[in-house]
């Protein structure tokens, strides 16, 4: 069982969400209330994670991350240390690959608010910051914990990306999806399976759980008949 | 808190010009104190003229005032936040996440909290929600979630307030307690109150004054009486539900009679006198179903024999205790609708095929401007 692969899964899938999710809200509600020209293709452009193989956008990444290229020299010359095969890469893919799993679910959620309700607020008064607060995130919120738990067991189990842009270095860029493909490379079926029945629990805990807080608070905010 | 709202008189004042996205040409006013009802069918851009006075849309060009205070014009767009008005969205735009309560202080956070609860219980009580400030909107009937819309409205002193089709969600049961609340809380407010409706018999009962609007375009505005009695132009008639327009000749006027002579087919029909129209113009004339009179009813009154046309019943449709008619007048094309209770129709012997006379009465006779 190797608990440092486990431990670090679970810093990445913590940093991704709390670096994601903040950023994916506003970009979320921005895309939910405003009609623009090229509305279709940025969401498609954003969706792209969901349909590409894993390998295609690790490679990309690779390519515009690695040390050969502009990106990755400047970011070599002032931090001093490679974003390949290093956490901090494997946390910006993270971020990239989970963009669809944290913008759509939220982006649906804002659309659901009825323009009314956002009529309302503003003839109330409320500034924008205020009516997000008080009364999209509150309505909205299945969507934001839907795309949270997305993002977060998205992180736990994506391979392709993790290997082609982070490699398997122990404590590093190890996370327990690689380290379970390591320990079937290496004919260790008993370690292999202990992390695959704890991913499993794990996953199968987390999603009962939104499921049932989302339940909960589309129960309790449900718009009235009329 | 009535006293508040008394001390802030404000006038509306809007003018409207745009092509996209939708055209609007629109020209309208209401005094504080005054309804004004806004009606059109669905499409004709009234809900979106209402957005626009709150502030919600933004025209493209044009003119919006309310008590003095520029809201839009060519250099100038207050966002609804500055522009505080009380506007009651068709589906009432309810916090469903919040109580009764809470929902009648959202608009009151500028002030203490002890203060908002005052405000927010006092409208509450004011809109006979008593017992139902910690319901949830979906724990309300249709009536008291619009009650609970007006009290938020209200609640926060607006300079005007906006009602987007206020009676279309509730059963008809509730409409007619809903009307006879809003006609009374009118008289405690001075500020404009505009609402929107497709329904005239609305208009009628609680509107101080209407303006109609097709198709983007402020056809006319006016008391509702006159309005029903004097469309403007043929689009104005057919909003107001008249439905017998036709065509005809002026012949010539009388001074001594007050009276204007009108060719109609091969008939001549007196008419309210308007000299400014020439002998042997064309015009479109219009009457009101309630000016087809047949002659069961009409031979009582004093009726001028001019008026009075043979016409066969082309067709005949019994609604409950109502009988549509289509009629043919001999020399018009056109037909001639009315509505006649069922009584009335038995009386008659009407059925189809069948001949009878109808007076138009000459009164309820409308001519349009010349029809070119």
């Amino acid at each position: 069982m190797d608990w440092t692969a486990l431990w670090l899964s679970l810093q990445l899938g913590f940093m991704t969400i709390l670096l994601l999710i903040s950023a994916a809200l506003f970009g979320a509600r921005w895309l939910a209330y405003r009609q623009f020209s090229g509305k279709p293709l940025l969401e498609a452009l954003l969706a792209v994670p969901l349909v590409l193989p894993p390998t295609v956008v690790g490679y990309y990444l690779l390519v515009v991350l690695g040390t050969q290229s502009p990106v990755g020299h400047w970011i070599m010359h002032w931090t001093g240390q490679p974003l390949v095969f290093h956490f901090s890469g494997l946390l910006i893919a993270s971020l990239i690959v989970n963009i669809p799993f944290a913008v759509q679910p939220m982006q649906r959620a804002f659309e659901a608010i009825p323009q009314d309700i956002r009529d309302a607020a503003a003839c109330c008064g409320m500034s924008s910051w205020r009516a997000l607060l008080t009364v999209e995130l509150p309505l909205a919120w299945p969507g934001v914990l839907t795309a949270m738990v997305l993002s977060f067991a998205h992180t736990l189990g994506e391979f392709g990306v993790v290997l082609m842009v982070g490699g398997s270095l122990p404590g590093e860029t190890r996370t327990i999806a690689i380290s379970i493909y390591d320990r079937v490379q290496a004919l260790d079926f008993d370690a292999a399976g202990q992390m695959s029945l704890i991913l499993l629990v794990f996953s199968i805990s987390i999603l009962a759980l939104a499921n049932g807080l989302s339940g909960h608070f589309g129960r309790r905010h449900r718009y009235p008949e009329i | 808190m009535e006293e508040g709202i008394a001390t802030l008189k404000s006038d509306l004042r809007l003018q409207i010009q745009q092509t996209s996205p939708i055209p609007l040409f629109a020209d309208l006013e209401c005094a504080a104190g005054h309804l004004l009802a806004l009606v059109g069918p669905s499409g004709s851009g009234k809900s979106t003229l209402l957005r626009m006075i709150a502030g919600l849309s933004r025209p493209q060009s044009g003119h919006i005032s309310c008590g003095g205070q520029v809201w839009f014009d060519n250099n100038n767009h207050m966002t609804p936040q500055q522009r505080r008005t009380g506007y009651v969205p068709q589906h009432y735009g309810l916090f469903p996440h919040m109580s009764a309560l809470e929902n009648a202080k959202a608009g009151l956070h500028h002030l203490a909290n002890s203060e908002q609860l005052k405000r927010a219980r006092e409208w509450l009580a004011r809109m006979h929600l008593d017992g139902l400030q910690q319901r949830k909107p979906s724990e309300l009937s249709g009536g008291q979630q619009q009650r609970v819309a007006v009290a938020r409205a209200l609640a926060g002193d607006p300079s005007i307030l906006l009602l987007d089709e206020p009676f279309s969600a509730v059963d008809s049961s509730t409409r007619e307690k809903l009307y006879s609340e809003l006609a009374e809380l009118k008289h405690h407010l001075h500020i404009p109150i505009i609402m929107v409706t497709h329904d005239l018999n609305e208009a009628l009962l609680l509107a101080d004054r209407m303006t109609l609007i097709n198709h983007g375009h402020t056809l006319q505005s006016g008391v509702p009486r006159d309005i029903m009695a004097h469309p403007c132009n043929e689009a104005a008639a057919q909003l107001v539900g008249m439905r017998n327009l036709f065509d005809g000749e002026i012949i010539e006027h009388d001074a001594e009679q007050s009276s204007t002579r009108l060719r109609f087919g091969a008939h001549v029909l007196d008419s309210p006198y308007r000299p400014e129209l020439r002998p042997g113009t064309s015009v479109r004339w219009v009457i009101p179903d309630n000016g087809v009179r047949f002659r069961a009813i009409s031979r009582a009154e004093s009726v001028n024999s001019r008026n009075r046309l043979e016409v066969m019943v082309s067709r005949l449709l019994t609604l409950g205790d109502e009988v549509r008619l289509s009629m043919k007048i001999d020399s018009v094309s056109a037909p001639l609708l009315a509505n006649i209770p069922l009584r009335l129709a038995t009386e008659l012997n009407l059925a189809a095929g069948q001949c009878t006379s109808v007076v138009l009465r000459a009164e309820d006779i409308h001519i349009f401007a010349s029809h070119e």
